[in-house]
């Protein structure tokens, strides 16, 4: 590795200038990644908002706070904001953006404007779908499920589904940007078996963003196409097939819960990695796993019509597969597990926040065994046990991963350190919260619960306010870090170069680096995480 | 806890205990290896750190190949009690279940017909041919670990045989709109003699039976013109022909189920049968949901009358070998 | 927007920021359009699936909304197109020889057998809209009562729009390619040429998968 970035002070990427104007026109892959985290946690508040009326709403089972419409189109702008504006841009536009380059030794993305261009095309996409939900809302569910959607609908569904449309551009110009930078601007001597593990993570996102985006564009322009010209595509009436809808929208949805957890897999073999000062164990099965998921990830979307009408044998293939998908999944819990045997533990901030990540995803992970199991899934699906199965995931997965990696790299960032006290207490609120807000509804949806109830019979509700009780910790786990990250830009102690005593290229360079990151093109001799027992002493 | 209100919901909750099972057989042991390192690898802690093997492949296979024998191992458990499901015994007792936003409507065979409540024979399987007249709903009864999605435009089919007297919740778990939350039901599972007394109550009685009113529609509609017992009509003669297999123009033979039934009423230039010439006019939009069931079960007993195998003694309803629950 | 900083690379020649040399450029532009081409083939799969699906449900709607179209047209327009990509065959193949005149004559060639297909498009279109074959907007007496048929021209419909814009972004790309072909130093080693025409040989292969669905149903 090199030192020689180090040898002359550069100003860093954060003062090549103040004004709007130069950050607005960026190119700098590191500008474009702070773009995207201020919208994305605009849109995490206004997600999150909703979901706090949700929770207050279902504290008691009549439906007193809000309207059944108003209900409805809540949860519906909670699931279109949290998954095509939080979720998906969550960890690859922030922390890949920042780290594509920096890991691999390059000095921007591949195509640094069409890098721009895509966090234009999100915040375009952003404002169709504010508009909608500002004039009025949408009341379908976020999975736009016909003829509902086409035909009965009196809310804005062409609108969201135009701003989800132009959204999909962005991730796909993103996941192209990727695709091409791995392949072509590795430093020398950064072969593929010495990529870090959140690269190859992220290469598996990318393949599935440009693979499944496009089924979802065009899904959503039959669905546009149905409900302006009242012509037959999905119903019935008209002599459609909703069913093909389901097939398509879920072509692309299930791929696209991969795009949801597999960039936080990456983040927590980083961590575990560094925490543990020890090369992640399997590095390459871990690698493959991430291929393995994505591909196995666009042959299971079946799995989410068990009982929409399917025939007997699609079912039985699904069902197959969604165990398989299952396998590469627990190798790599297994793997960080591994990792951690005689390393040099540190349970700092993002130790913590990847530890939550391991527990909560091998829950949400085992939790779909469940619903791989036919009989089973066809009892709870569509019931508060498959909300809790995928807020497992996404929620106690990838946002759990997101702060991990937010607080890992924040010192690279931003050249502060944040308060480790204040972090280790949000880690843990956090953990708790959301123990406390999604436990609950796993045994709600077995006791038999549907998803998407505005009213609910009494006998839920002890349930629904732990539920309820829950998310209120959990927002207290979310505000904490938004506080002492925003306090540390201005009083936060200088992280150095290497704040952590970590492995990998982007502990090379100062904090935060150069506009060009790296003074010469480092060459790489050596593999990821080479950590020495004279690391762990 | 649930109720459990069927032998099956029994072994769906077994089979749930067994993934439950397997879950704590993993999840388990991570979590204490977890908490283990953490500790006894804590930095600063004076502990041997060195030797960790490099070979790791050994390790690799292991926990690959054995959770994919268990997940195979499950995979089987699950298929076999849910092929079980998805196989009617021949004989059910058959409802009809048309619905809409926000309400369930069922039809029994011998005349009574009723909103959002089911009562039901114990001990007794009954299959529901379900079908929407607006969005899709779905059919879920949590105590019988029951659940189907109820589409707009085609046949779904579902089937229990409850085992415990009661009145247990109906719901609809596919989201449909505004009232989506209330649009629910109960199923009244009562004992044989029970169920005997309710349909008298219900009005129950030859005349209106679900086939006899087909009757009456089937002149109404103008079908019996074309279609005669003799054959010698514009169409042909639909003695025989629900439930067997029925020749079409080009060779090809399809099973005269409910779906193709249905299709032939509403979509009649689809699948014409051989010899005859595609004239009949399509009833799309003139013929109820609830109305077409009646004259499907009015078709079934014509099938049944002079079908040369009709084996076991009629039961009158909708419903034949399969409603049109697959891929179109 | 601000210029990037040239950074000398190992080479010396000038690459774009972040690129070392040209080279890496060239083989960057060429995966990405690699990449590009192949969302576009999951964009018009979905279409595909949707006609797949469909004709599967019913087979003789679709093939009695496929005898309802234009097929002399069509057939036409197929070879206008595979035409077409010929010539853009030997504009890449002239321009890598360094020969600039030809390789500009055939990329004018290209577009104007492009623009034929359009031209063609619109007469088939005017064809069904006269027999008032067009679903919502103009459906006559064929599609009466026949939502199957109807389905047919839906797919019909959008299938071929999403083709005709993907051919007219083709002729924009080609005039972009024109004028800037026009304008390099040395035509030999230069490639977005090469780019251009995989994208048009791209949507002349969608449109060869095209056209036996739609128009050769039996």
């Amino acid at each position: 590795m090199t030192t020689a970035a180090l040898e002359r002070p550069q100003p860093s990427y954060l003062a090549a200038g103040d004004t709007l104007r130069s950050w607005l026109l960026t190119t700098d892959h590191k500008r474009i990644a702070w773009l995207y985290l201020v919208t994305i946690t605009l849109f995490f508040a206004i997600g999150g908002a909703a979901a706090t009326l949700i929770r207050l709403e279902l504290l008691t089972p009549q439906g007193d706070l809000v309207s059944d419409e108003t209900y409805n189109k809540l949860f519906t702008l909670h699931g279109v904001i949290m998954v095509w504006f939080f979720l998906i841009p969550s960890v690859p536009a922030v922390l890949g953006n920042f780290l594509v380059p920096l890991m691999i030794g390059a000095r921007d993305l591949a195509f640094p404007r069409l890098n721009l261009l895509s966090w234009y095309i999100f915040i375009l996409g952003g404002a169709f779908t504010l508009w909608a939900m500002v004039s009025g809302g949408v009341d379908t569910g976020w999975t736009f499920y016909t003829p509902f959607s086409t035909m009965f609908s009196n809310t804005h569904v062409v609108l969201t589904a135009v701003g989800v449309f132009v959204t999909g551009f962005s991730s796909i110009l993103t996941g192209l940007n990727f695709i091409v930078t791995l392949h072509t601007l590795r430093a020398p001597g950064m072969t593929w078996m010495r990529l870090p593990l959140f690269l190859w993570s992220l290469y598996a996102t990318s393949l599935v963003m440009v693979l499944a985006t496009p089924v979802l564009a065009i899904t959503l322009v039959l669905i546009a196409v149905e409900r302006i010209a009242r012509v037959g595509i999905f119903d019935p009436a008209l002599g459609g097939d909703p069913l093909l809808f389901q097939h398509l929208f879920w072509f692309y949805s299930h791929p696209a819960v991969y795009i949801m957890i597999l960039p936080g897999m990456g983040v927590t073999s980083e961590i575990v990695a560094a925490f543990s000062r020890r090369r992640v164990f399997g590095y390459g099965f871990v690698a493959v796993a991430s291929l393995a998921i994505a591909l196995l990830g666009f042959l299971v979307w079946g799995h989410h019509m068990f009982v929409a009408g399917e025939s007997f044998y699609a079912n039985l293939v699904f069902s197959f597969l969604s165990f398989m998908v299952a396998i590469p999944s627990a190798v790599k819990v297994f793997n960080w597990t591994a990792t951690l045997y005689k390393g040099s533990i540190a349970l700092d901030t993002p130790m913590l926040y990847a530890l939550a990540f391991i527990a909560l995803f091998t829950i949400g992970g085992l939790t779909g065994l469940y619903l791989a199991s036919l009989p089973v899934d066809v009892h709870v699906t569509d019931t508060y046990f498959v909300v809790a199965h995928f807020h497992t995931i996404m929620v106690g997965g990838m946002v759990t991963a997101y702060l991990g990696g937010l607080h890992y790299w924040w010192p690279k960032m931003t050249g502060r350190r944040y308060p480790e006290t204040w972090g280790r207490v949000a880690a843990v609120t956090l953990f708790l919260g959301f123990a406390l807000t999604f436990f609950p509804q796993f045994a709600l949806g077995y006791l038999g619960m549907p998803r998407r109830y505005h009213v609910y019979p009494p006998e839920f509700q002890v349930l629904n306010v732990l539920s309820s009780a829950g998310a209120s910790i959990l927002a207290i786990g979310y505000a904490l870090p938004l506080v002492y990250l925003i306090a540390s830009l201005r009083g936060g102690p200088t992280a150095g170069p290497n704040p952590w005593g970590a492995r990998g290229l982007e502990w090379t360079v100062p904090s935060p680096p150069p506009p060009g990151n790296f003074a010469t093109i480092p060459r790489v001799t050596e593999e990821a995480y080479a950590y020495t027992d004279a690391d762990r002493e | 806890m649930l109720p459990q209100a069927s032998d099956y919901a029994a072994r769906v909750d077994a089979l749930f205990l067994a993934v439950t099972g397997v879950c704590v057989a993993f999840g388990v042991p991570v979590m204490v290896l977890l908490a283990t390192f953490c500790i006894r690898f804590r930095r600063g802690r004076r502990v041997n750190r060195r030797g960790v093997t490099r070979h790791t492949l050994p390790w690799e296979i292991t926990w690959t190949a054995v959770p994919t024998l268990i997940a195979i191992g499950m995979f089987v458990r699950a298929a076999g009690l849910y092929a079980s499901l998805t196989r009617p015994p021949e004989d059910a007792l058959e409802i009809a279940v048309t619905c809409k936003q926000w309400m369930w409507k069922f039809q029994h065979p011998t005349g009574p017909r009723e909103i959002d409540a089911l009562h039901v024979p114990a001990g007794r399987a009954v299959r529901l041919t379900m079908t929407s007249e607006d969005v899709i709903h779905s059919l879920y009864v949590p105590a019988l670990r029951i659940k189907q999605d109820v589409l707009p435009g085609r046949y779904t089919e579902l089937w229990f045989r409850a085992t415990r007297p009661g009145s247990y919740a109906l719901r609809c778990a596919e989201y449909c709109g505004v009232a989506h939350s209330r649009m629910d039901g109960i199923v009244v599972v009562l004992p044989p003699e029970g169920y005997a007394q309710w349909l008298r109550a219900g009005g129950a009685g030859p005349d209106s039976t679900l086939a006899a009113r087909g009757a009456v529609l089937f002149r109404r509609f103008g079908c019996s013109g074309c279609h005669r017992d003799d054959g010698r009509g514009a169409g042909p003669s639909l003695l025989g022909v629900a439930g067997h297999d029925v020749p079409l123009a080009g060779g090809r033979f399809v099973r005269a189920d409910d779906g193709y039934l249905r299709d032939a009423i509403l979509l009649p230039a689809r699948d014409v049968v051989a010899g005859y010439a595609p004239v009949m006019p399509s009833f799309a939009g003139q013929i109820g949901e609830d109305e077409l069931f009646v004259l499907l079960a009015y078709l079934h007993a014509l099938g049944r009358a002079a079908a040369p195998d009709a084996a076991p003694p009629a039961t009158l309803g909708p419903g034949a070998s399969g409603a049109a629950a697959g891929t179109p | 927007m601000p210029t990037p900083m040239p950074i000398a690379s190992e080479a010396g020649a000038s690459a774009r920021v972040p690129f070392a040399d040209p080279a890496q450029q060239h083989e960057a532009a060429s995966a990405a359009m690699w990449v590009f081409l192949s969302t576009e083939v999951m964009l018009f799969g979905g279409v595909f699936a949707a006609y797949l699906w469909y004709r599967h449900a019913d087979p003789a709607a679709f093939a009695r909304g496929s005898a309802l179209l234009d097929a002399p047209l069509g057939t036409v327009n197929t070879a206008v197109l595979l035409t077409s990509s010929l010539a853009m065959a030997l504009a890449v193949r002239a321009a890598a020889l360094g020969r600039r005149r030809p390789a500009l004559g055939w990329l004018a060639g290209t577009a104007v057998l492009g623009l034929a297909f359009l031209a063609i498009k619109l007469l088939s279109w005017r064809h069904e809209w006269t027999r008032g074959l067009v679903p919502a907007l103009h459906a006559g007496a064929a599609l009466a009562a026949q939502p199957r048929v109807e389905l047919f021209f839906v797919v019909y419909f959008i299938a071929t729009g999403l083709h005709a814009l993907h051919v007219l972004a083709g002729v924009g790309a080609l005039a972009v390619t024109g004028a800037a072909l026009a304008r390099v130093r040395d035509p030999g080693r230069w490639n977005p040429i090469e780019l251009t025409g995989l994208y048009w040989h791209f949507v002349d292969i969608v449109w060869v998968f095209l056209f036996p669905i739609l128009y050769l149903v039996r």
